[in-house]
């Protein structure tokens, strides 16, 4: 289950940095969609978690947990079943890449 | 106050100055314009707009925010200062910081015209601004005598559906009110913005009302057949009220005596002790009367890969303006989403490239049902090339189980977080 679900990042990781590499603002465009609640580039000003420097795969174990309902919620579940695993994984890597402080 | 403005325009045009300095020079050496973008109205979308043009750009657009309030004041927030669990301070923001942290030049003035042909803005104090690009995000404004007996009465009847003084005109006839009064709250037909913002308004009062004056009543008349957004979670909220609320499907207001505060239905007539009446409303006036493409007459239609009004090229409408996309409301959390798609779009056309071929919006609106249990909807809509519009994707979003506390916290860290996202 743990081998298998790492294979899956991987091959997640590999397809979005193709994607990434087609158009450099795609992952930028899909990570400013949670800014909203988590704050420009992911940095918070509070009341809601900071994402921006948090690394790449737990970021994104997080975001499939939430999607497949494995990981309890109140609205991240429902939110991230709008992403496909791919732009979940570009989300991922924008932010993880973002400084913590302004 | 008049000195504190022109200090305010001082330092705009010094930091302006200072930040487009250097680049302006090093472009005049090839001869290269630096292109000038200007948004019009500095609320959920524009001021989101603004900052992300200048952020996404590295400070190589210069940008014009044209807003006619020297502060932003929220309407998400709002009903809780109502209610008087909030003040108008709590739910203001400066626009300082889009000045010095991201060196918008802000010119506190009302937009009073635009020539699509020539590419300029006109404005009531300072003149005629061109531009090679215009974001408009003008929100709504109420639709001229569509209630007859209204028009110019809203100090007797407020709508306070514009947060401001609005807000506080009906928080103090609701503080005179006497126990055993009736609050009566008049809701539009659809598409009108914020879909939740009436249900919870009516929540709030209706907290505030059973703890100070409990023999009063919250009257909804609604002109909807039925609640129109979170239904069994506000139907709960209302049952939980006891017979304080009163929801009243297929109310549509036929007219108002506002000296009397009266409201006339169509096989009713009420007279409450504060009358409060959402009108029926439009896209706001600068759109509707500048040439633009209009659906009913109303709100603007939009190509939604760059938020360009159909057939206008360089002229990006945001927000509540719009005609929305299927399930999109009319909310303040989309405005910030549509500014993005805007902005993005707009860095890559000026650079001579094509829009993201796949922009995804999403949304998400918080309400209370009293002073501190909070609800939510959520939806994400990915662009569908085949509709050339968002389309919500199936499975994704959703309501809350129930009204919780954390849920009343999210929606005050949310508020926290957006207004950032717009303003610092």
């Amino acid at each position: 289950m743990k081998l298998a679900h790492a294979f899956a990042l991987t091959c997640l990781l590999g397809a979005a940095g193709v994607a990434a590499a087609a158009d450099p603002n795609l992952a930028r465009n899909l990570a400013a969609t949670c800014a909203n609640c988590h704050g420009t580039d992911g940095r918070s000003v509070g009341g809601m978690d900071s994402l921006a420097g948090e690394p790449r795969d737990r970021l994104l174990q997080k975001l499939l947990a939430f999607k497949s309902g494995e990981r309890p919620a109140t609205i991240m579940h429902q939110i991230a079943r709008g992403y496909s695993d791919e732009q979940l994984a570009l989300i991922a890597g924008h932010l993880a890449a973002q400084r913590v402080r302004d | 106050m008049a000195t504190r403005r022109s200090f305010v325009k001082g330092l705009a045009g010094a930091i302006g100055a200072t930040a487009l300095g250097g680049l302006a020079a090093c472009a005049s050496g090839k001869s290269r314009a630096r292109a000038h973008v200007v948004v019009v109205g500095g609320g959920f979308g524009g001021a989101t707009a603004a900052k992300y043009l200048r952020m996404w750009s590295q400070g190589t657009v210069d940008v014009t925010l044209i807003e006619r309030n020297a502060a932003f004041v929220s309407c998400p927030i709002s009903n809780l200062v109502l209610g008087g669990y909030r003040e108008l301070a709590d739910i203001s923001v400066s626009y300082a910081g889009l000045q010095s942290k991201w060196g918008v030049r802000l010119i506190t003035d009302e937009a009073t015209a635009i020539d699509i042909d020539k590419r300029t803005v006109g404005t009531a104090m300072n003149g005629v601004l061109r531009y090679d690009r215009l974001v408009l995000s003008p929100g709504v404004d109420f639709i001229p005598n569509a209630v007859p007996g209204l028009e110019g009465n809203f100090e007797h009847v407020p709508h306070a559906w514009k947060a401001g003084p609005q807000t506080l005109l009906l928080r103090q006839q609701l503080q005179d009110m006497a126990d055993g009064g009736v609050f009566a709250l008049h809701i539009p037909k659809a598409p009108y913005r914020c879909p939740p913002g009436p249900y919870e308004r009516a929540c709030v009062v209706a907290s505030y009302l059973r703890r100070h004056k409990p023999r009063s009543k919250v009257l909804v008349l609604d002109a909807n057949g039925e609640i129109q957004s979170k239904k069994v979670l506000f139907a709960k909220a209302f049952e939980g009220y006891g017979g304080l609320i009163d929801y009243v499907p297929n109310s549509e207001l036929r007219s108002v005596d506002a000296a009397t505060r009266t409201a006339e239905l169509e096989f009713d007539r009420i007279r409450a002790d504060v009358l409060n009446v959402i009108p029926p409303m439009r896209a706001g006036t600068i759109a509707t009367r500048s040439g633009l493409p209009l659906v009913n007459g109303r709100w603007v239609d939009v190509d939604w890969l760059t938020m360009e009004a159909r057939g206008v090229a360089g002229v990006h409408v945001l927000g509540d303006a719009l005609q929305p996309a299927p399930a999109m409301p009319k909310s303040g959390h989309i405005a910030n989403q549509h500014a993005k798609v805007a902005a993005a779009a707009i860095v890559n056309l000026l650079a001579g490239e094509a829009p993201n071929p796949a922009p995804v919006v999403m949304n998400t609106c918080y309400s209370f049902v009293d002073e501190r249990n909070g609800i939510h909807i959520a939806s994400v809509h990915q662009y569908d090339a085949a509709k050339r519009q968002p389309m919500p994707v199936d499975g994704a979003g959703g309501v809350s189980t129930a009204a919780s506390e954390i849920e009343g916290q999210y929606a005050l860290a949310w508020a926290k977080n957006i207004w950032a996202d717009m303003l610092a």
